[in-house]
């Protein structure tokens, strides 16, 4: 659903646009051999090519080219074999070159499209409008020094993928869906980490505003946010700014704002409105970059299932709801894990259980699931204990809990605790009559035609037999007896 | 083509160029005549030529995905004007 927005004289619609820079999955950057990992000590990942020395030269990182490829690919997008490198022209102290390596006119992926999935299993198709290779910029820090800004290049020359969306968007609701499925496609292919919080994958949202059914409105862009929350709240402020403006008869002024989210508000970032003119040009120091079928056939080989189609699968061949499939599916590892679980087993059991059970209790605990006590082959055991009647369902969730907290085996837990389900019938019948001859009362009150009370027996029975009664057998035998 | 004088400061100020207010006039003059000169190209028929990328007929290398390089704080910030803590240090820029 779009998100609408009710004014005064009349309603708004909201169009949304995103351009999300997502860090490559590369050992060395764009065009150096320095290393991209995070955290390292202050410029100690800098060859002379990151820090702009004199007569430096990039060489492009076959890595690189082969991740765009492969995400051009998971977009279901065009791969173009002829591509060309541009400098983009601007001043700024983290920016050593002056310009930052991109591709403008002809980028190495061009149209593709991404599916994202709403609630109640709905699902929307954004247009992909294209995918560039570039460099990453330093970094600058501002807080550190009374009179100075500090200059990190550690990242100045990672290379990031700028993927750019059509204008499909129409609500904050949908940019998170986008952004998480993004995340996800980009994560199951293996070339970005996804990571947020390092800044491994940053957005710049366009929103504008308009009459349903007009022609788009005049946008403005918030750079850099860096969490899907942020996202929504910055969408939802800068919209409703656009509205008021607009029915107070003003007019909106294109440009880059910036999103405070402390203040949880939008505003100008007029001394950015110059830089604006980037000077595009051919990069001089680097030939058009060119590959044959050949190259693309053979990381099409190895792409791995993606989201959409493991969703599809555990829905037409497993019996899984679109919903639960869809949680499943979200992460590659979660959907790793479901599927060993379920090998061999009831598929809809094990989904119940990954999904109530381990993440409650990871949840609970704020563990991830590789952090898990409770192994895939584990939860496989116990389902296995559940399926040929050893422990009941009830029973299971206790041993479940234990699993989770001693890490010890299902099996050993029920033989510890003696949790073996009972389905003999002559201790079950000895358990009945002990409950009835207790509550003679009761008995009397079921045979006068209080049939309800049946339930409370079955609660005794299994309360006498510490829950390791086998409900069916109890079903079958307490009936008959109470009705004499 | 023409360039203007407020064209000409606003490149200049772009490329963070100093020049100084009696200086653009002739400036302007120069790149004028340049762009004039470069414009008689237009004058060549490139309909059926395809775009020259390059004077050598060669193909753009690529590299490993290897770490080769980096490691050197010290020569990185060596002839930085005040170098902090293995940082550059420069004048505090915030928005």
């Amino acid at each position: 659903m779009g998100m609408i927005i009710q004014g005064a004289t009349g309603d708004w619609e909201v169009v949304i646009g995103m351009e999300v820079h997502a860090q490559v999955m590369s050992k060395a950057k764009l065009f150096s051999g320095s290393a991209t990992e995070y955290g390292a000590e202050q410029n100690s990942q800098v060859s002379f090519v990151d820090a702009a020395m004199p007569g430096m030269l990039p060489v492009i990182n076959e890595m690189a080219v082969e991740q765009a490829v492969r995400t051009g690919l998971g977009l279901k997008a065009q791969i173009n074999k002829y591509s060309v490198f541009d400098r983009k022209n601007y001043f700024y102290a983290d920016l050593p070159q002056g310009y930052q390596i991109s591709q403008f006119l002809q980028p190495i992926v061009g149209e593709g499209k991404l599916t994202i999935d709403l609630k109640d299993g709905e699902t929307k198709e954004i247009g992909i409008t294209r995918l560039h290779l570039e460099q990453d910029a330093g970094k600058s820090i501002h807080d550190q020094h009374p009179t100075m800004t500090l200059v990190d290049l550690n990242r100045s020359g990672v290379a990031l993928m700028e993927i750019v969306s059509e204008p499909d968007i129409r609500s904050p609701e949908e940019a998170a869906a986008y952004m998480k499925k993004l995340r996800s496609i980009l994560r199951y292919l293996g070339t970005c980490d996804g990571n947020m919080e390092e800044g491994s994958m940053r957005a710049d949202v366009n929103v504008s505003v308009r009459r349903l059914g007009d022609p788009l409105g005049t946008r403005c862009e918030m750079k850099n946010l860096n969490s899907v929350r942020f996202i929504q709240q910055a969408i939802i402020y800068e919209a409703n700014r656009q509205v008021d403006i607009l029915e107070e008869g003003g007019e909106i002024d294109q440009e880059t704002r910036l999103y405070d989210s402390v203040k949880g508000e939008t505003r100008s970032m007029r001394s950015k409105e110059e830089a604006h003119d980037y000077r595009y040009f051919p990069d001089p120091d680097l030939l058009p970059l060119q590959f044959d079928d050949a190259f693309i056939e053979k990381v099409k080989a190895d792409l791995p299932e993606l989201p959409d189609e493991k969703k599809a699968r555990f829905v037409s061949e497993l019996g899984i709801t679109p919903y639960d499939a869809g949680v499943l599916v979200a992460e590659k590892e979660v959907a790793d894990y479901f599927e060993a679980v379920a090998k061999g087993r009831d598929a809809k059991l094990s989904a119940n259980w990954v999904i109530g059970e381990l993440f409650g209790n990871l949840n609970r605990t704020s563990k991830s699931l590789s952090e898990s006590p409770v192994s895939a082959d584990g939860l496989g055991e116990l389902i296995d204990l559940i399926k040929d009647g050893t422990i009941s369902n009830r029973i299971a969730k206790e041993v479940f809990e234990e699993m989770f907290e001693s890490g010890k085996a299902a099996g050993v837990i029920v033989d510890e605790k003696g949790l073996k389900q009972v389905s003999d019938t002559g201790a079950i019948e000895a358990a009945i009559d002990e409950v009835m001859a207790a509550n003679m009362d009761k008995v009397e009150e079921y045979r006068g035609g209080k049939d309800k009370l049946i339930g409370f027996f079955m609660g005794q029975v299994m309360k006498a037999t510490g829950g390791k009664a086998n409900p069916g057998v109890v079903n079958k035998l307490l009936k008959p007896k109470l009705d004499g | 083509m023409s360039l203007d004088k407020a064209t000409v400061a606003k490149v200049a100020n772009l490329a963070r160029i100093r020049v100084e207010e009696e200086d653009l006039e002739g400036l302007a003059s120069e790149l004028n005549s340049i762009l004039d000169w470069v414009e008689q190209l237009g004058e060549v028929d490139t309909e059926n030529t395809p775009p020259m990328t390059s004077v050598a007929d060669m193909q753009l290398r690529w590299r490993q995905d290897e770490i080769t390089d980096g490691g050197y704080q010290e020569d990185i910030v060596a002839n930085a004007p005040s170098p902090e803590d293995g940082f550059f240090g420069v004048p505090k820029v915030i928005e």
